[in-house]
């Protein structure tokens, strides 16, 4: 594992320049930030608010949580305590009387030094929920302009095209089409069917796997050919689950992504949406936007891609052929280990589908988050050198699997696979990293 | 208007065409599509290495292309597919192809008053909407959220007609994306614009806008409502006298408003799907008067009824007098009318429809992979392996039911005309 590039860590950091904050700050003013944090407060705040904001004794267990104060030299500023104490706690015994200045600070400390993971609240005697607090500061942020360029510019391309990539309807279907085509040379009477009404799944991914990682969706078809399932992927908006939004704190456009989302699976009568290998577009539709817009849980079943390789292998709906040979190790996303427990059944299809599995450690909902969710890895190119090195810790834990023989990182989440592949290329770790579907794909039995 | 007079109305089953002996001719084939008179039967087939035809009734068109997707039938009961030869995309009527070819032809929409067909295009990057092969004067960076008058006569779509750069975010907000009539866009921009619906005589268009990352309202023709709100969803117009509502998201819940003025005095959870009855005299909205408990509301009075999971596709009879609608809870679906829940839990269940007189209510409904129809609260005494929507006779009487046979029963499709009055309860 190569360190060479931390030279510089936490506080000892150089400003960095985010043009979006900057001139988001420089509009505001006292008057302006002390209306919208009352109002918010107010409005949005109430009992959770005060109970968080008032419970933290600063006995520090949160700290030793905390990837970012871990692998920067356990700096108090970055532990969870610390966190809070520099944003929300001052913005409470102000009641919202602070300047552009601090606005500009706590953005920053919300948006790129806070996965918003969660592990911190499992060690907290109290159960404070830092990640609702830090969303918190996302929302006031959001409320007052006040938000990193990128992840901005992500959620605009979700309120104008319902996706987060910018990928127009007619790139989408003809994506579809081509990935249906290249599988035909594997599998001739393939299909990815469109718009197919009253298909038993939904099946949905987020903005990336059309733009970047088409390939992923050719390797779903070939699942969904094998295991015999009745499927259909909407040629309409509505077929991308993610939600940046939900971190950048506007949180009425997660709730108008959402409905388009479900909207998308009624329509086509399906009985049941299988979501992609994505945590945060897991949390959004699981956890969050069905909430905003009144459903206790999500219209329609909903599991994520884990289950429902669980599923087919369970019951028997595919084959492995062979198991994958070079030694793996498994990452758990956040969001569907520590938000929905799915660390036993991705461990079902880890042992199901590979010769030789090696734990992190810790693991399960102990494991270190990847540096990337939260939407940190969004806020982009300002912010990745930073991002990375609050990794530290996370890259020795791969390294202590890789030294126990792991050559592949087995991650199913599309954030997490970005992030990791950053620590991996910063530290030089010389590991591989797939998806599930990657490793199911190439061990499974075919027709 | 679906010519239904002259459709064939004497009871009984009549087998159309083996279905399932067609498969076998083909590489394969895709989920069929049935004509409105139940005549036609047509899927998508695969007829060779990248070669795709349409097969209707039986009979394959003489035509094949490189792909095939989006099959339809027009009212006037004729097949239609958006087809690709050497990567060039046009609309095929009947197995015979537009004269223009385009980089990328999406959504179609069929005219419910005559034969006309719409569709969004891209060719060079640059999107427009055409109709029947004429394709807009004008051409955008993008398009979405397409709509046609019933007539197919007038086109608007959210298009977008300012550049902004990669990650600029200031000109983003600033406004890039309107609404385009016919080719046209209107002078106003907005920060996002979706769900639009036209007037009854086509001449205005109303849309859901973002004036700002915080302000949503209604825009009519370009001229938004004088009031902003936290969020609305889609607008619609009255059915004759030009006014729009919209759900409106207030400081207590959601409300319904009328040009900008609430109108429903109740806060819900959540409101969306507000139709209005065909003399434009109520609107039914779909909400939540609590959290998680979903309903129908008719003029801001809740159903009793409570659906634990979702309330979804009202309609109201011809009438006016009658609403039922779909509902889920406990995983199972069912059929409402008139706050009236029916036994019969479902699989899966579709919009209801009303007999012209709103005497009856017939929905399809699935239930263990096996397809019926569903007359006032009982299942007619068929099943099938597939099963399209139900129309009505125009007298009412009798219900025409079109289904793919289970397999153990033949696999052939058949229409299906059933006396009412023997089916009702």
């Amino acid at each position: 594992m190569n360190t060479k590039n931390n030279t510089e860590t936490g506080a000892d950091q150089k400003q960095i320049h985010d043009v979006a904050i900057e001139e988001g700050a420089r509009r505001l003013t006292r008057e302006k930030i002390h209306s919208v944090l009352s109002e918010l407060i107010r409005t949005e705040g109430g009992a959770r608010l005060s109970a968080y904001s008032n419970a933290c004794v600063h006995c520090g267990m949160c700290s030793e949580a905390c990837h970012h104060y871990l692998s920067n030299d356990r700096d108090p500023k970055l532990s969870p305590a610390g966190k809070v104490k520099q944003t929300i706690a001052v913005i409470m015994a102000r009641k919202g009387k602070v300047g552009p200045d601090f606005m500009k600070k706590a953005c920053e400390i919300a948006f790129t030094e806070c996965n918003l993971c969660r592990r911190c609240m499992m060690y907290c005697p109290f159960g404070i929920d830092v990640a609702y607090l830090m969303l918190f500061i996302r929302r006031a942020c959001h409320k007052l302009g006040v938000v990193p360029q990128y992840i901005q510019d992500t959620a605009h391309s979700h309120s104008a095209t319902m996706n987060q990539m910018w990928v127009r309807d007619d790139e989408w279907i003809d994506t579809l089409q081509w990935q249906e085509e290249e599988a035909r040379d594997e599998i001739p009477n393939i299909r990815i069917p469109i718009e197919k009404e009253g298909a038993d799944i939904f099946y949905s991914v987020i903005g990336p796997e059309p733009k970047f990682r088409a390939q992923l969706i050719y390797q779903m078809a070939v699942i969904m050919h094998a295991s015999g399932a009745d499927w259909t992927m909407s040629a309409t908006p509505g077929w991308d689950n993610s939600d940046m939004c939900m971190y950048t704190g506007d949180m009425e456009m997660t709730a108008r992504l959402k409905k388009v989302h479900f909207e998308a699976a009624t329509r086509l009568k399906t009985k049941r949406i299988v979501m992609g290998e994505c945590g945060h577009a897991f949390r959004s539709v699981y956890d969050v936007g069905n909430r905003l817009l009144g459903w206790k849980m999500p219209p329609l079943p909903m599991v994520h891609a884990i289950e429902f390789y669980y599923e087919i292998l369970q019951q028997g709906h595919i084959e492995i052929e062979n198991k994958f040979e070079q030694p793996v190790t498994f990452h758990d996303p956040c969001n569907i280990v520590r938000g929905r427990g799915l660390h036993e059944t991705a461990r079902y299809v880890v042992d199901k589908t590979c010769k030789t599995f090696i734990e992190l450690e810790p693991n399960r909902e102990h494991n270190f988050c990847c540096g990337a969710g939260g939407g940190v890895i969004n806020c982009g190119p300002p912010f990745k050198n930073k991002r990375v090195k609050s990794n530290r810790i996370k890259a020795e834990q791969l390294a202590s699997a890789k030294s126990k023989g792991a050559e592949v990182v087995i991650a199913p989440c599309h954030n997490c696979h970005g992030g990791l592949e950053d620590i991996i290329n910063h530290y030089e770790l010389g590991m591989e990293i797939k998806f599930l579907a990657d490793i199911l794909y190439e061990c499974m039995k075919k027709e | 208007m679906q010519d239904r007079q002259n459709w064939d109305w004497t009871p009984g089953r009549r087998i159309v065409g083996d279905f399932d002996k067609w498969r076998p001719a083909y590489e394969y084939m895709e989920e069929p599509h049935v004509s409105a008179d139940g005549e036609k039967i047509a899927a998508i087939v695969k007829t060779g290495p990248e070669e795709f035809s349409v097969c209707v009734n039986g009979q394959p068109w003489e035509s094949h292309f490189e792909k095939a997707w989006s099959l339809g039938f027009t009212q006037e009961n004729c097949p239609v597919a958006l087809v690709s030869d050497t990567a060039m995309w046009t609309v095929a009527v009947d197995g015979v192809t537009w004269n223009n070819w385009y980089e990328f032809v999406w959504n179609p929409i069929f005219s419910t008053k005559g034969s006309s067909i719409t569709a969004a295009a891209q060719s060079e990057l640059k999107y427009f909407a055409l109709t029947d092969d004429i394709p807009w004067e004008n051409s955008f960076l993008a398009l979405t959220c397409l709509i046609a008058t019933p007539d197919g006569k007038n086109i608007a779509a959210v298009v977008q007609d300012k550049r902004f750069a990669e990650a600029d975010i200031d000109n983003f907000q600033q406004g890039c994306f309107t609404v385009a009539v016919n080719g046209n866009a209107w002078d106003t921009h907005y920060v996002n614009v979706w769900d639009l619906d036209f007037s009854g005589d086509g001449s205005q268009v109303a849309a859901e806008v973002r004036t700002s990352l915080y302000d949503y309202t209604i825009a009519v023709n370009g001229k938004t409502w004088d009031k902003q709100y936290s969020c609305v969803w889609a607008p619609r117009f009255h059915p004759s006298d030009g006014s729009v509502s919209a759900p409106v998201k207030l400081a207590g819940g959601w409300s319904l408003a009328r040009n900008g003025e609430v109108i429903w005095n109740r806060r819900y959870f959540q409101l969306w799907h507000h139709i209005y009855s065909p003399d434009g005299n109520s609107i039914a909205a779909v909400t939540a008067p609590e959290f998680g408990r979903w309903t129908i509301a008719e003029d801001d009075q809740p159903w009793n009824l409570r659906f634990n999971e979702l309330a979804t596709d009202p309609v109201y009879s011809p009438g006016g007098d009658r609403i039922a609608c779909v509902g889920k809870s406990g995983g199972k679906w069912y059929i409402a009318a008139d706050d009236t829940i029916w036994d019969t839990p479902n699989d899966m269940a579709w919009q209801p429809v009303f007999s012209p007189d709103g005497s009856h209510v017939a929905a399809k409904a699935e239930r263990d992979g096996r397809y019926t129809i569903v007359v006032d609260g009982r299942p007619v005494d068929e099943v099938f392996a597939a099963v399209m929507q139900p129309v009505f006779s125009p007298d009412g009487r009798r219900l025409l039911v079109k289904g793919i046979l289970p397999e153990s029963a033949g696999g052939q499709y058949c229409r299906h005309v059933f006396e009412v009055d023997a089916l009702a309860p």
